[in-house]
């Protein structure tokens, strides 16, 4: 490719792309990254496997388009464009970070085509916006709700989990998660913390065995001598050093003048630190949960005390745990009588496959919940919680948004047309756009089929005609069968946020890489 | 020649690697400079105006910034040449000064050095074309003064200003929503103006984003959004009509600045420092509490001894705040900055009406955004985008509407944009340069010539054909005397541009005059360049 190099004006190693050239590697950088997620959308589509550049050379097998292209080491900055919403995609919604990937690519090839039809790029982003706003109202109307109706509501969320997991490796039990997903996130009851929802993973035994526990399960062991099994608990969520409490005044030090005075001093540390264990199990409890390390001598005592203590349960743990139990985090211990403790019914210590963990039941706060994931490698199960990841956020979204739409390429098919119609009723170059728009659009429905094996340009035109003839036509992709199918009766459902956030970041994204005439890259640091 | 001989008759050299100095004198000089001038000015060019497309540059580190603000584009495209950097100069003061127009200004200053080559290609003294110049951008910023019209608006009206932003924004990414974003713009920079002295203070318009959501979502903050949460995860979400207190000491035992130890050889003084430690902590949250504060935001950070007792007194709190956050609070809230904890009184306390913390998303991000404070100047602008680049690129545009805004607060005198005043001031010069004899006469019709870069640069970028379209203008000018048309770039089937509502500003466009001509007069004088060889 032409590089254009300034002489003198830019560092050395720094090259400047111009104009044409300029939007050609954009182009080709973002296609390119389109192209590679592309083959993973849909029920059908495959999985890639990412080897990290580190020492370890870790694999992951996913086909989350977020988490692949998070992996991979993209230079051309118009790709850095398409990473980036993807990520965003995943952050705001969850989920559809593959599709919105696609879309851009075929926004971005379909104006390649313009483009070197001499259509100006500016005229197609004018083109697109105004599609976009078309499509968005279509969308809009196309979404239905059915939040009043509790039972209907389950149904539809049920429906979006099994859409969503249904391109993911849980696919086989997609009922099951499902179910499971669904149940958790109607647990939150609106309140829309995922943080409740604890996953916790476990090689071992089959996808199958994964169950969703309604208690709170915390994988930490028990110190030893400790009871194992404590009824109605009262429970200390605590955030204290609990080894040798140092003190913080600045410049201080142990300065003494034989061995005797630092036995001494030993002592009254010793000292120091069983006050502090007395005054921790004089607010009545029978289970202390810190976030620090416990020392021998702490434990010991809380183990003649017959308290069950717990250590080094991390950061995240601790807030989840002070969330769930219902009490706060305490660093202080000289005012038992104000500390709100946490309780709850059972502590006991359970077995999952070889290794043993701590069980809460009966919590005070009813909206947590743990999933065990089983399943018979860490790949799997970390491709298995990204997949119940995606659709927890998809749930969760659906519940602050009760809208839905019809998958399968329905809303797309439907949006296209709408679209296609605006472009009919536009004079000038903008039609052109528009109706590259649709076509763009129209991509998708065709990438799931094509994925799946199946003929595409049949089964699209066969969607454009019944969607052209009835303008309520439920018709989308049905992949099992390899036709088209009434969305309603196949009950595939998506969110309608996830929906809307693909069009929009989709078409902002192309737009912004379509508005880019120059490309300056800085020569790169010089790394030591 | 740089080689001498001491009194022993040995060699030594007077400028070392006198080969691998590169060197360049006299005319040569002067045009290498402009060469290097010219080919930042080509890169900006296609920039400009509504139409003008943006840059994608890669840093260093490999991160990506897309844009079509002139001065950002300079700034990050890392230039190395000298005469470039003038460039880069000019446009940064352009954008400091003005905070509008950066983009011109450095077409303007190209073409001007473009004619200069012309003319010095017929042996004209470079000086001579740099007064020629001069006095020529005095004609042309005595035309302002005479095209310009005021404009009026008040703090009821705000429809005028606001389509002055839109003009702004039009050639930004956020052009899909002008509208609402201008608003906003200009409700921010009225908030905070004073429109008895005239003056804005951008400091207290604050630009936040967190990427995500839509650019819809954009919205004005009558408060202040802070990119912080509250230290206790189980402190109260959300305040109503709170006291304040803003502490810049950290909630922790002194540490004195001299160097000191504190040695420990009994028991009994190990006690004491226990006790001493403890009751530091509950002295300092008791004194929060006394002064009858009910939100503690601090610039440090707090043990978490010091943060569970906080929380334990019910006494919510924020930790790791930043210093221009901690000025902006203290102003907004009326609250005194105190330093230490013997000095908290109830006076010094600030208000809010409510306080809370807002969450995003599907992550854990989390934000405080404060507002009802007595004191509503200061206000902050909360953009969402779709991307980090899209969020960089609104969060610049909005800057520049907002400069625009505060410059018409400042003079309300405006002229008409879309290269109208260009032609107008072009038309003006030639006249005058018939006026004048000697060398300065072909150096002012040279700018005159330059003036129309602008108008040229407009055409071309939206798709129109330049010369003809800038013919046609420049004649209507000359038969109408009507000094408000331009280019006609969004297509609207009008080129009056008051028809249109495309404005600038009196002062911005004075600067870019003013500013472009000193730097070709800069330029011109330079006859020798010396460059050290490389370092290796």
């Amino acid at each position: 490719m032409a590089m254009s190099q300034q002489s003198g004006i830019l560092h050395q190693g720094a090259t400047e792309e111009r104009g044409e050239n300029a939007r050609m590697a954009s182009f080709v950088g973002a296609v390119a990254v389109a192209d590679l997620v592309k083959s993973t959308l849909g029920p059908k589509g495959m999985d890639k496997i990412l080897q990290s550049m580190s020492r370890g050379q870790e694999v992951t097998i996913t086909n989350d388009g977020a988490t692949i292209l998070k992996s991979i080491y993209v230079d051309n900055p118009a790709a850095k464009v398409l990473v980036d919403i993807s990520k965003v995609q995943d952050d705001e919604v969850g989920d559809g970070t593959t599709s919105v990937v696609v879309f851009a690519g075929e926004l971005l090839r379909e104006a390649e085509q313009l483009v070197n039809a001499k259509v100006h790029p500016m005229t197609i982003i004018a083109g697109y916006r105004e599609a976009c706003d078309c499509a968005r109202g279509v969308l809009e109307t196309g979404a239905f709700s059915h939040a009043p109706d509790t039972e209907a509501f389950r149904q539809d969320l049920l429906n979006i989990a099994k859409t969503t997991l249904s391109s993911k490796i849980l696919t086989s039990d997609k009922e099951y998660f499902a179910n499971l997903a669904v149940d958790a996130i109607l647990r939150l009851k609106g309140s829309a913390n995922l943080e409740a929802i604890h996953i916790i993973k476990k090689t071992g035994g089959t996808l199958h065995e994964s169950f969703l526990d309604e208690g709170f399960i915390l994988d930490k062991k028990i110190g030893v001598g400790q009871p194992k099994r404590i009824e109605n608990a009262k429970i200390l969520v605590a955030n204290t050093p609990m080894d040798t409490d140092k003190i913080k005044i600045y410049g201080a030090r142990v300065r003494v003048d034989s061995m005797a005075k630092v036995a001494e001093i030993e002592a009254a540390e010793k000292e120091k630190m069983r006050e502090k264990v007395r005054s921790i199990i004089s607010h009545g409890i029978n289970c202390f949960i810190n976030r620090q390390l416990i020392y021998n001598l702490p434990e010991e005592m809380f183990a003649d005390a017959g308290i069950m203590a717990i250590e080094h349960a991390d950061f995240d743990g601790i807030e989840r745990l002070a969330l769930v139990l219902g009490g706060e985090i305490v660093s202080t211990f000289d005012d038992p009588e104000a500390v709100r403790l946490g309780t709850c019914k059972l502590i006991e210590e359970i077995m999952i496959g070889e290794d043993r963990l701590i069980h809460f039941s009966g919590v005070a706060l009813g909206e947590a919940c743990t999933i065990v994931l089983r399943g018979a490698s860490s790949h799997i199960l970390d491709e298995a919680e990204r997949s119940l990841h995606d659709a927890l956020c998809v749930l969760k979204e659906t519940v602050s948004d009760s809208r839905v739409v019809y998958g399968g390429g329905w809303p797309e098919i439907r949006m296209a047309r709408a679209v296609e119609e605006l472009a009919s009723k536009t004079p000038g170059k903008k039609a052109l756009a528009m109706e590259a728009f649709a076509r763009a659009l129209r991509a998708l429905p065709a990438t799931i089929c094509d994925n799946a094996g199946l003929d595409s340009a049949d089964i699209v035109a066969t969607l454009k005609a019944a969607h052209g003839a009835d303008p309520a036509s439920r018709m989308g992709v049905d992949v099992v069968r390899g036709e088209a199918g009434d969305m309603q009766e196949l009950g595939i459902f998506e969110s309608f946020r996830v929906r809307q956030q693909v069009l929009l970041s989709g078409t902002e994204a192309s737009e912004i890489i379509l508005r880019v005439d120059d490309i300056i890259k800085c020569a790169p640091r010089q790394r030591g | 020649m740089s080689l001498a001989f001491d009194e022993y008759g040995r060699p030594f050299i007077i400028i070392r690697e006198q080969e691998r100095k590169s060197r360049v004198k006299g005319i040569e000089a002067v045009k290498a400079s402009i060469m290097a001038a010219k080919s930042v000015a080509r890169t900006l060019r296609s920039s400009l105006g509504p139409k003008g497309m943006d840059k994608m540059l890669q840093s260093p580190d490999g991160d990506v910034t897309i844009t079509n603000d002139g001065a950002t584009i300079l700034e990050m495209m890392e230039v190395e040449n000298q005469i470039g950097k003038l460039m880069v100069e000019l446009s940064k003061s352009q954008d400091h000064e003005i905070g509008d127009g950066t983009t011109g200004v450095v077409v303007l200053a190209g073409a001007l050095l473009d004619h200069a080559e012309a003319l010095l290609d017929m042996g004209m003294h470079p000086l001579r074309i740099a007064e020629g110049y001069e006095m020529a951008c005095k004609v042309a910023t005595e035309n302002l003064d005479k095209i310009k019209t005021r404009f009026d608006f008040s703090k009821e009206d705000i429809e005028p200003l606001v389509k002055v932003c839109m003009t702004t924004l039009s050639s930004k990414v956020v052009g899909r929503l002008k509208r609402p974003m201008a608003e906003i713009c200009v409700k921010a920079v009225l908030a905070v103006a004073d429109l008895e002295r005239r003056d804005v203070n951008l400091d207290l318009i604050k630009v936040e984003g967190k990427v995500g959501g839509k650019m819809e979502d954009t919205r004005l903050v009558e408060g202040i959004v802070i990119d912080k949460e509250f230290s206790h995860p189980q402190m109260p979400k959300q305040l109503k009509d709170v006291k304040v207190a803003i502490l810049t000491c950290p909630f922790e035992p002194p540490k004195p600045k001299t160097k000191h130890k504190v040695d420990i050889d009994t028991v009994e003084k190990f006690e004491a420092l226990r006790d001493a430690e403890k009751a530091y902590f509950t002295d300092m949250v008791q004194r929060c509490k006394d002064s009858g504060a009910e939100l503690v935001i601090c610039q440090w950070g707090f043990d978490d001894e010091a943060n569970h007792l906080l929380m334990h007194q019910n006494l919510p709190a924020v930790r790791w705040v930043g210093g221009v956050e901690i000025e902006l609070l203290a102003m907004a809230t009326g609250a005194r900055i105190v330093p230490r904890f013997q000095e908290l009184t109830a006076d010094k306390l600030g208000f809010a009406g409510s306080v809370k913390e807002v969450g995003f998303g599907t992550t854990k991000d989390r934000m405080l955004v404060i507002e009802g404070c007595p004191n509503l100047k200061a206000v902050t602008i909360f953009v969402r985008g779709g991307n980090r680049m899209v969020l960089d690129e609104i969060k610049r545009s909005l800057h520049d509407a907002i400069c625009v805004a505060r410059n018409l607060v400042r003079d309300n005198a405006i002229v008409y944009g879309g290269g109208a005043a260009e032609v107008s001031c072009g038309l003006a010069v030639e006249e005058a340069a018939d006026k004048v004899t000697g060398v300065e006469h072909y150096a002012m019709r040279a700018f005159a010539d330059a003036l129309s870069a602008v108008p040229l640069a407009l055409a071309e970028n939206s798709g129109l054909p330049p010369i003809e379209s800038l013919t046609a203008i420049k004649k209507r000018q000359l038969e109408e005397s009507n000094p408000y048309l331009g280019i006609d770039c969004n297509d609207t089937g009008t080129n009056d541009m008051r028809e249109q509502g495309v404005f600038e500003t009196v002062l911005g466009k004075k600067q870019q005059l003013f500013l472009a001509t000193q730097v070709c007069k800069m330029i011109l004088k330079i006859d020798d360049v010396i460059k050290p060889s490389e370092f290796d």
